[in-house]
């Protein structure tokens, strides 16, 4: 299997999304915002069709166009003026209408939009290796250098805001942290399971955690695991990637959920 | 006697021409214990978050050590539990992990907690007798266990001025009880100024040093020992109106 240049670039694609894609899936699901990645996701998706009407690189676009969605979906939920569920639906819905409407306007109704979708990871060259990379290492070391202090908005936002910890750059932070990780994850899984990958392996870690650090941790060992095992069953049984991932994922949260019900957790 | 926080005329509505606080007057000094008390509904919390500047009077001024209190600049100073507070997320945290968010204002946001801060939060969980359960996730403890955890947080970040908003909701008589204790030991030990808001005294009565009851505006202030018989049960503040 790894004899294959391109199996080689999508292992280390897929295995560098399968560690951030959690890493900063974690800060959402702790939130209660684990739609947020769908949200963005459906932002990215007219950020492609942005690309593809531009002639512009659409995961330049996409990643573009998530940022604003992540902004936009942050911004109406710390106004307080809309509530978070409506917030999301609004940049959701908006998302994916433009994204039709900018695919038909440029007649490309006709590009294969299915790599988008669901992924292309098998697609993937040694340039996008390249970008996914340093985004990726760069969205970890962030993650990496703020944890304490995006943990601990997660755990008690009111106190912190009252002793004066900054917590709307942080929320604008991981609203953009979510972007990046939309727009890199969507060569791998794609547009409609991107969020998948951002939740179920935190939702699965904290079955069988005993601690936010452990849970932390875990979340992005399934992460890498789902992402590195998924590609490796597509490859022998001829099966969807981004579809084999995400399912993986699913199976490793079932693991979980069994090992802590039988631990009592 | 310094001032911690005043109001000075103070009214405060969510809606236009709705208060739900009017011309409200209050001195509270550095080192006090002061429970706020009155009826549900009756603006106990909207006091205390003109109080720590979360929100802004329609009319008259908040102040905190002197300064306009939605622009203080030392909030790292303060310590806040808020009402129904709860664990945010679904992870497991421990004990010492959610006490350590409290040394996030006064210590460094980027990289691990340093040496002091780290020292500071072993402290504060040992204060309110936790060290036993400082890895244990808090979500396995008691109600009351877990609102010392949250204490804890507060006094991590060394404050000046404790602000705790219904403490003891769902928690039983015995650990009432002993959390008025500990917040009397607290305050003696510490000198931080405590002001303690409930619908109901509890124990905390026989520690306070004054009462504040209100209903739209002030009804009562004054020591315990002052407040009129019935009115010890602060949800019929109402009955004397």
């Amino acid at each position: 299997m790894l004899e294959n240049e391109f199996m080689r670039l999508a292992f280390g694609a897929g295995a560098v999304v399968g560690v951030l894609a959690p890493a900063v899936g974690f800060f959402l699901v702790q939130r209660r915002q684990s739609l947020t990645g769908d949200g963005i996701g459906h932002v990215a998706f007219a950020g492609v069709a942005a690309g593809i009407l531009l002639d512009v690189a659409p995961v330049l676009t996409a990643l573009v166009f998530a940022i604003v969605g992540g902004m936009a979906i942050e911004l109406l939920r710390a106004r307080g003026s809309t509530a978070g569920d409506q917030a999301l639906a609004l940049v959701f819905y908006t998302g994916i209408a433009l994204g039709v409407v900018l695919i038909s306007a440029g007649g490309a109704l006709n590009v294969d939009l299915f790599q988008y979708l669901f992924g292309s990871i098998l697609t993937v060259t040694r340039s996008d290796l390249v970008l996914i990379a340093v985004l990726g290492v760069i969205g970890l070391a962030v993650v990496g250098l703020l944890y304490r202090a995006l943990a601990g908005v997660v755990l008690d936002e009111e106190g912190a805001r009252v002793a004066g910890v900054p917590i709307g750059a942080l929320n604008v932070l991981v609203a953009a942290l979510a972007a990046v990780t939309v727009a890199l994850s969507m060569r791998v899984v794609g547009i409609l399971l991107v969020a998948a990958l951002m939740v179920l392996p935190v939702t699965a870690a904290s079955r069988i955690a005993w601690s936010m650090r452990s849970t932390f941790a875990l979340s992005m060992a399934v992460g890498l695991l789902s992402a590195l095992l998924g590609l490796t069953i597509s490859y022998y049984a001829d099966l969807p990637p981004g579809g084999t991932i995400v399912l993986v994922a699913a199976g490793a949260f079932a693991a979980c959920a069994t090992v802590g019900s039988l631990r009592g957790v | 006697m310094p001032l911690a926080a005043r109001l000075e005329g103070v009214s405060f509505g969510y809606r236009p021409g709705q208060y739900v606080l009017e011309d409200v007057s209050l001195e509270l000094g550095e080192g006090e214990f002061v429970a706020v008390a009155g009826p549900n509904g009756g603006g106990k919390t909207t006091l205390v978050r003109l109080v720590l500047g979360l929100e802004r009077p329609s009319a008259g001024q908040a102040l905190l050590y002197g300064e306009t209190a939605h622009r203080f600049s030392r909030r790292r100073t303060l310590g806040y539990l808020a009402q129904r507070t709860a664990l945010g997320g679904d992870a497991p945290a421990t004990v010492r992990e959610v006490v350590s968010a409290g040394r996030l204002a006064a210590g460094s946001l980027v990289g691990p907690l340093r040496r002091r801060d780290r020292d500071l939060v072993a402290e504060a969980i040992e204060r309110v007798g936790l060290t036993p359960w400082a890895d244990v996730p808090v979500r396995t403890l008691s109600g009351g266990m877990q609102q010392r955890v949250f204490i804890a947080k507060a006094l991590a970040g060394e404050p000046s001025l404790l602000v705790l908003d219904e403490p003891t909701t769902g928690v039983d008589a015995e650990s009432q009880e002993s959390l008025a204790a500990l917040l009397d030991r607290l305050h003696s030990e510490l000198g931080v100024t405590i002001i303690y808001v409930s619908h109901e005294f509890g124990a905390v009565e026989h520690f306070v040093e004054r009462i504040v009851l209100v209903r739209r505006t002030i009804v009562f202030d004054g020591s315990p020992a002052e407040l009129p018989g019935m009115w010890h049960d602060p949800s019929h503040v109402h009955a004397r109106e």
